[in-house]
């Protein structure tokens, strides 16, 4: 017998959690598309009467983003600069009707390695909260999420909000995506970067982040290090041009061969790193 | 949802254009779904299930969302707007301006873009062109190229709603850019395309298909399988098949049976139906269906099917080849020897697919003995034959009533679901409705042929051209569908529209486990078109001229002969080339001075040209156009030629109107309906204006004489109708025809004629010469773009396209169908590349967007043709076909470097320019 809930409350929902195995249903935008046109075979717990999962706050800490906040709640919500490339991710996420329902948690429980939120949540570093019945616990999103379409969620487990650490949230930020169309398009690459220059004017942090270019999206250490005292400009981009990619191991598929990528990933990051540094000829990608 | 599940049933409580509904459905059912099925709201159109297209855009509490994404449980207790929201007692604004900017064609999509651009409107009544884009990024239209949605949006401020249908006087109707007169439906949401009529008591029909390219297969325990589900009721295969097991566009080539026997040739081929309750339906698990597959050794390589030791997909069909196709004229080797420059090269390009936003949908039902299916079609009569055929019916047995069909593009000549549905109506005497997936559309219905070719091209000092060979190897796929016809047209269209003295073009459509290749936009001349162009911009280079001058110096004129030795009249090349060179100039200008000053973007510009003939190659191809007056004053018009979209119900009504005598408003359309219809052909070939536009003038002159002759004036009179009476005015008299005095025929007619019109043409011989087509439309368009060269993307900035169209029944559905044709020009150009079991969905297989479309420029010419209905020639292929090729030269202009694959995807385009500049 297949079974179907949608609870009221967090506590309702753990609850269900614990007893049986579900397939979590918020957005809704990629439970469908995967679901076809078969008959539901999972027991589908329906977490769109959670309201207590919806929206964007803060603590003393932490800008905690519940695990329900959709897309266009999350563009609509005044967050400093250093949100700004989650919030350019977000504007190509699908389309406008996508975002309008689908949640930003929703994109890393996918964990499409063309998951649109990635890279700019990773340059936030990001945390994502999980619950059970048990309690909560907290990881990195490197962490969480394991390789396509695999997670780190538990039997029992459900994610309830992203959060992004207080820390992270200095300087400002870009993302650049990477199509084959100008909307509603599965990236073929995309950068995130989150500049922090110091009072000296040379960087003095720089999250870099880049996606669909490895099974899950990479930071890049190596690169990050390489800028950290850095004059931007020249001597920015001549880091960018001198590091590896290492990190990135990029396939050939219908959107892209795995050569284009690897060139493709230096070129947006480039742009990324330009469009946080608010340099005025960062090129739009595609 | 699984029927048993005791939650079925739960009571949704939500409001629907502002009236509350209550409703009982499982909560994961879509919403769109509860909208269709439970309220009989089929205005919101179901094109993916995936969001992938926004065709079921609904308003949930103002913001857009795909329905198809939305759980019936979350509609509870919020506020849903539909497009049957949209009017209250009058069109809005915005319907009203979709409907005067002719910015619905098919209109399957228009309900979703309305919505959409609704939301965005109560937030922004004057937004930008960006604006307008950002917002409908998500709603995909294969017929318009989005530029008149664009405008329509942007100047809907200026509308009260009060629609004006521009419905030209008496005698003024051709030329006359009336509104389409079947439009109002399509933006209120009242259309019904082919899954939106199914009757209550309809069976649900599932297709099981092949996952195997190629593979045997046997069936187990049907008759378990069935017993065992409570509300299926039947299994159908080829076993229950009472005709021919066999069909195809082209009946001496038919090969393709309705359900496969024992053996698939093709990954998505039919092998049985499932017909049961529509509960029962969805709920059914096909992974429990009795089947057992061998799967076997398959290609879908032309070059692996064509060599000596494949394995035939067909008997009687050695090496694979369907059949060849062949143009010879002069003598074109000695002319490439003794030319001073001659180019070559290779060009090879993808299946595409036809993505209209429709899937295939429709429903059958007996009445009394004959089977009667509505269904969306491009060709009903061809469907009625083929039904029969496959059904072992008389065809007067058979009747179609065509649904409205949400695009077609050449996929919907053929038949897809209509004997499948026609047998579970003829053996179950219930009605039986099916509405394919969009995966199971792009894997079982037809694509543009993928084609490698090579040609050759040499011109003397001066820039003439001398001769030229080409050769092209089509992967026509499992079936022949209209494999022959590109075969066929390819090499009598490969020169291009130039004076090419010595010719040689080779076609052939080769089978392959592939999908099915057909007709799709241009038959192949797109493909050709490729090679030839990027030859003449390489010929141009080699001989220092200018590019569009080189082709201005070697355009067909009148009294020239084509490749096939036809002799020309009313060429309009060189009148499409003329208005170009304006443009040309500007843009190379433009393209030079951003070139100057950027370097890593570059800019390019390119033109290329086409010709097409109008209507089937050397065969006979008529089209018959029945009109009549019936007793009460109307003049009825049986309209055969199915609007798609493209606009035949409205350009024939305009030809009819004028060559009748009286004002398009009083002409009444009488649909495509076999039964009550005469055959007007399929619509193909760009053949409706101009074939079935003639039969019209015939029939509207034979019927005017007659109604002339009744009331013994001179052909000078003049015709009015009013109720239950024709009004003849000559001079100072007026005679007044008391309709209702006199006697009428079968169909109620006082009056009436039928005529037909079949186009003069001439068989070719053994080396292609002859007369393949009456009449040809001419074209050419300049495209200018941007290209980064780091990231190998291309922006387009605009395309220029001058059509000769002979004369431009209706200009505003002229302009429609070239922005709609540069659309998917663009599409081949830069992204579509359909890969067999990879790309079967709208998000792996991309189209344009309303971000992807430039700004186009018509320059409507028109050099009349002395056949053509008032001069009209075809036009609705031609549009497309210069667009790839103009773009592929405007990327080497920006770049230097040719792509010689498309779609010049940006993996293509940057490794190219690597390449050249390693």
């Amino acid at each position: 017998m297949i079974r179907y809930a949608k609870p009221s409350t967090l506590d309702e929902a753990l609850a269900l959690l614990g007893e049986a195995r579900w397939k979590i249903l918020a957005g809704g935008t990629d439970f469908y598309p995967a679901l076809g046109n078969r008959p539901l075979s999972d027991n589908v717990l329906d977490i769109n009467g959670l309201d207590e999962l919806r929206g964007v706050s803060e603590t003393a800490s932490h800008v905690v983003i519940g695990a329900r906040t959709t897309w266009t709640d999350l563009i609509r919500h005044p967050l400093p600069a250093a949100f700004d490339a989650l919030k350019q991710a977000a504007r190509e996420v699908g389309s406008v009707q996508i975002q309008n329902v689908a949640s930003v948690a929703g994109n890393l429980c996918n964990a499409s390695p063309a998951a649109d939120g990635a890279p700019a949540l990773l340059v936030l570093d990001a945390e994502v909260e999980l619950r059970s019945r048990a309690g909560s616990r907290m990881l990195p999103l490197q962490d969480f999420i394991l390789g396509n379409r695999r997670t780190a969620i538990e039997p029992g487990e459900i994610v309830t909000a992203i959060r992004i650490p207080k820390a992270s949230i200095a300087g400002s930020s870009s993302f650049q995506k990477l199509g084959a169309r100008r909307y509603l398009v599965i990236s073929i690459a995309m950068a995130a970067a989150r500049m922090v220059i110091g009072t000296d004017g040379r960087i003095e942090r720089a999250v870099i982040a880049v996606g669909a270019c490895s099974a899950v999206a990479q930071r890049l250490p190596e690169l990050e290090a390489a800028l950290v005292g850095s004059r931007p400009g020249r001597e920015a981009e001549q880091a960018v041009a001198a590091v590896l990619f290492a990190e990135l191991s990029p396939i050939d598929d219908v959107r892209g061969s795995a050569d284009y990528r690897r060139g493709a990933a230096r070129e947006i990051v480039l742009r990324a790193l330009r469009g946080a540094l608010g340099e005025a000829d960062a090129e739009i990608a595609a | 949802m699984n029927a048993h599940d005791p939650i079925v049933g739960q009571a949704i409580t939500f409001e629907v254009n502002g009236e509350p509904v209550s409703v009982r459905a499982h909560p994961v059912t879509r919403l769109s779904s509860l909208l269709r099925d439970e309220l009989g709201l089929t205005g919101t159109k179901v094109g993916c299930d995936a969001g992938d297209c926004g065709a079921c855009t609904v308003l949930l509490d103002g913001e857009p969302a795909c329905a198809c994404l939305v759980p019936a449980a979350s509609a509870e207790g919020r506020s849903v707007r539909t497009v049957e929201g949209l009017a209250n007692g009058r069109l809005s604004a915005l319907q009203a301006s979709f409907l005067e900017h002719g910015a619905a064609q098919c209109g399957i999509c228009t309900p979703g873009l309305l919505v959409t651009a609704t939301a965005l409107l109560e937030k922004n009544a004057r937004p930008s062109e960006d604006a307008v884009k950002d917002a409908l990024g998500g709603v995909l239209c294969r017929c318009t190229g989005y530029r008149k949605i664009i405008a329509a949006v942007m100047e809907a401020w200026r509308h009260d709603g009060a629609l004006d249908r521009r419905l030209p006087e008496s005698g003024k109707a051709v030329g006359a850019a009336a509104v389409r007169l079947d439009g109002v439906p399509k933006v209120t949401g009242a259309e019904k395309f082919g899954a939106d009529g199914f009757p209550e008591n309809a069976l649900s029909v599932l297709v099981v298909r092949s996952p195997h390219y190629k593979a045997r297969f046997r069936l187990g325990d049907l008759d378990g399988f069935v017993q065992k589900r409570p509300g299926i009721v039947a299994v159908f295969t080829a076993a229950d098949i009472p005709g021919k097991n066999c069909f195809g566009a082209i009946p001496s080539f038919a090969d393709q049976p309705a359900l496969a026997e024992n053996s698939v040739r093709f990954r998505g081929e039919a092998v049985a139906l499932i017909a049961g309750e529509r509960t029962a339906i969805a709920s059914l698990d096909l992974a429990k269906f009795p089947i057992e597959w061998s799967e076997e050794p398959h290609t879908l390589d032309p070059c692996e099917a064509a060599k000596e030791d494949a394995a035939l997909l067909h008997d009687g069909r050695p090496g694979n080849v369907l059949t060849k196709g062949m143009v010879e004229r002069g003598d074109p080797d000695a002319a490439l020897k003794g030319a001073a420059h001659v180019v070559s090269g290779a060009i090879e390009t993808a299946y595409v697919e036809h993505a209209y936003i429709e899937p295939e949908a429709g429903f059958a039902h007996m009445d009394g003995d004959t089977l009667v299916v509505s269904a969306c079609t491009q060709a009903p009569h061809m469907d009625r034959d083929d039904t029969a055929l496959v059904l072992g019916l008389p065809v007067e047995k058979v009747r179609i009533v065509p649904a409205a069909t949400g695009g077609g593009f050449g996929s919907k000549i053929d038949v897809s679901l209509q004997p499948l549905i026609g047998l579970v109506a003829l053996k179950t005497g219930r009605p039986a409705a099916l509405a394919y997936t969009r995966q199971e559309s792009m894997m079982s219905t037809t694509k543009r042929h993928p084609a490698s070719m090579t040609a050759a091209i040499g011109a003397d000092t001066d820039g003439k051209v001398l001769g030229m060979v080409f050769s092209g190897d089509f992967n026509t796929g499992a079936y022949a569908s209209f494999g022959p016809t590109v075969a066929n047209r390819v090499p009598v269209h490969a020169s291009g529209p130039y004076l090419t003295p010595n010719y040689r073009a080779e076609g052939r459509a080769i089978h392959t486990n592939g999908p099915v290749s057909g007709a799709f936009r241009g038959f192949g001349v797109p493909q050709a078109t490729i090679i030839q162009e990027t030859l003449y911009d390489e010929l141009a280079g080699k001989l220092g001229m200018d590019r569009l001058a080189f082709r201005l110096k070697n355009a067909l004129t009148d009294g020239d002969e084509t490749v096939t030795g036809q002799r020309l009249e009313s060429v309009g090349i060189l009148a499409c080339l003329e208005a170009l060179q304006p443009h040309w100039t500007r843009a190379l200008a433009e393209a030079e001075a951003f070139n100057a000053a950027h370097e890593s973007r570059k800019r390019g510009v390119g033109v290329a040209s086409c010709w097409y003939g109008c209507g089937n190659t050397s065969i006979a191809n008529p089209s018959t156009i029945k009109a009549g007056i019936s007793r009460d004053g109307g003049a009825m018009l049986h309209q055969g030629a199915v609007d798609i979209g493209q606009g035949s119900n409205t350009v024939i009504a305009q030809i009819f109107a004028d060559a009748l005598g009286v004002p398009l408003a009083e002409i009444k359309l009488v649909g495509a309906d076999t039964a009550i219809t005469p055959d007007a052909g399929k619509t193909s070939a760009s053949r409706q204006t101009f074939i079935s536009g003639k039969a019209a003038e015939k029939a509207a002159k034979a019927l005017r004489e007659k109604i002339l002759r009744f009331a013994n004036v001179s052909p000078e009179a003049a015709l009015a109708f009013e109720p239950g009476v024709v009004v003849v005015r000559e001079d100072e008299a007026v005679r007044r025809i008391d309709l209702a005095s006199l006697p009428a025929d079968g169909e109620g007619y006082v009056f009436s004629a039928v005529e037909t019109y079949d186009p003069p043409t001439l068989p070719l011989d053994e080396k292609g010469q002859g007369k393949p087509y009456a009449v040809y439309g001419w074209g050419a368009q300049v495209a200018e773009l941007e290209v980064d060269m780091k990231l190998g993307t291309v922006k387009l900035i605009k395309i220029t396209a001058a059509h000769d169209v002979g004369r431009a029944i209706n200009p505003l559905l002229v302009e429609g169908q070239i922005e709609g044709g540069i659309a998917q020009g663009i599409g081949m150009a830069l992204m579509e590349e359909y890969i067999p079991g990879r790309t079967e969905n709208l998000h792996d297989y991309l189209i344009p967007t309303i971000g992807d479309v430039p700004p186009i420029e018509s320059i409507l010419v028109e050099v009349p043709d002395p056949e053509g209905p008032y001069g009209a020639k075809g036009l609705g292929e031609h549009v497309l076909i210069p667009t790839a090729p103009a773009i592929l030269n405007a990327i080497r202009h920006a770049t230097g470097v040719l792509v010689t694959k498309v779609p010049a995807t940006p993996t293509r385009v940057l490794a190219a320019i690597r390449e050249a500049r390693p």
